[in-house]
């Protein structure tokens, strides 16, 4: 179907696209799914919409009233556009150290942008959200890292999309954020198949975390502890600036313009790729390039986009 | 054969502000031991008192994290580096 009643209808059902050539395994298969085919440019516009449905639904959520939520841009793009279109006024508390193209998306969108120091990354922005959610109970505040609808648009979404295109998978590989991703269709995809492979990939954390105080400052959300992440999860890795900016290249070179957390998340099915015998690979590339056009990632040298790279979220 | 430990910017204050250290142990629990002996106000920052690893610290082989390897059971030659990171989360 090609006629929607409004973009709103378009979320989901997101293209998967053979990237084999990420990995010189030739036994294994790459598939990736490109979120950023979304309307709002994401894969969170479907934690957007769903959040929002949720609570419309359950009454949470009432006519005209204003959104509170905090994010590192996607989601606040997603829920901005999600606001728009319903007719929800929004505030999005975003730490300072995001690209410009974020925090120029949030504006188009006609979200109020509530800044909070870089160096404190997601979590500060979260810890503020929560105060100003707590002073403010006319708000709605979703809190998508608790949020029960946030895994549950990748359990009825992303996971079903992905067994209808490729039954075949046998290793599951995306980005660390909220964890929804991985808790929805990890849980989704293991109960089709128990023997399937979840690895996690963690983006590369630059310069954000230097603001924390303590490791009490530090935090795991609870869409992961209470989807049994510590269970459903098989690996989880660190992908570093460098190699993040080099596999964003590579998928390039394959024709897919990706942001630089599915960068990572492309390093980390190579990695995956070259430890297993053969297999079929499904990742998830969050977004598309166009938010990080301003790093140079794709066209300066490749040291001075790393150094510029280190002071900014990029998921 | 000791290998480099990564610090983040929060556990360097107290070791000497030091990026990286050098520890021995064949496991990473035996690591994070040497690490205290080394620089004693590190104890109880990474693995608490009744021997577990802080809730919100990572903790990672070159890029692996430990908690879906071994745990801090986990097994180290020498060749390794570890990396210390606090839990962040994103979206």
């Amino acid at each position: 179907m090609a006629r929607y009643d409004s973009v709103l209808g378009f979320i989901g059902n997101t293209p998967l696209v053979d990237v084999s050539g990420l990995s010189d395994n030739p036994r294994v298969t790459i598939l990736a799914k490109l979120e950023g085919q979304n309307p709002g440019g994401s894969v969170k516009d479907r934690v957007a919409l769903s959040m929002v449905e949720e609570a419309e639904k359950n009454g949470d959520l009432q006519p005209g009233q204003t959104i509170l939520e905090s994010s590192s841009g996607n989601t606040g793009i997603g829920l901005a556009l999600v606001a728009m279109v319903k007719g929800y006024p929004i505030k999005i508390v975003l730490p300072e150290n995001v690209s410009v193209e974020r925090k120029q998306l949030l504006e188009v969108w006609g979200a109020e942008i509530i800044s909070t120091p870089g160096g404190e990354g997601s979590n500060g922005a979260m810890r503020h959200a929560k105060e100003l959610a707590a002073e403010h109970p006319e708000y709605w505040f979703p809190f998508q890292y608790g949020n029960a609808a946030n895994p549950k648009a990748h359990y009825e979404g992303t996971g079903p999309e992905i067994w209808r295109d490729a039954p075949e998978v046998t290793h599951f590989v995306a980005g660390l954020g909220t964890s929804g991703t991985l808790i929805g269709v990890g849980t989704f995809l293991k109960e089709q198949n128990p023997d399937l492979q979840i690895w996690a990939i963690e983006p590369p954390l630059g310069e954000m975390v230097d603001g924390l105080k303590n490791f009490d400052e530090g935090f795991v959300p609870p869409v992961f502890v209470d989807g049994g992440g510590y269970d459903l999860l098989n690996r989880k890795k660190a992908i570093g600036i460098r190699e993040s900016l080099e596999y964003t290249r590579r998928l390039r070179d394959l024709g897919v313009f990706a942001g630089i957390s599915s960068g990572a998340v492309a390093a980390g099915a190579a990695k995956c790729a070259a430890e297993i015998d053969g297999g079929t690979i499904v990742i998830v590339i969050a977004d598309g390039g166009w938010k990080y056009l301003s790093t140079g990632a794709w066209t300066d040298d490749l040291a001075e986009v790393e150094e510029r790279a280190k002071g900014i979220i990029y998921f | 054969m000791p290998v480099d430990v990564r610090l983040p910017t929060v556990l360097r204050q107290y070791a000497g502000g030091q990026a990286t250290v050098k520890a021995n142990g064949e496991t990473i629990r035996e690591v994070f031991e040497d690490l205290v002996l080394q620089f004693p106000q590190l104890g109880g920052q990474v693995v608490t008192e009744d021997g577990a690893l802080h809730k919100f610290v990572n903790v990672y082989v070159d890029d692996d994290d430990i908690r879906f390897l071994d745990k801090l059971d986990t097994k180290v030659t020498g060749s390794e580096t570890i990396s210390i990171l606090p839990a962040v989360a994103g979206g």
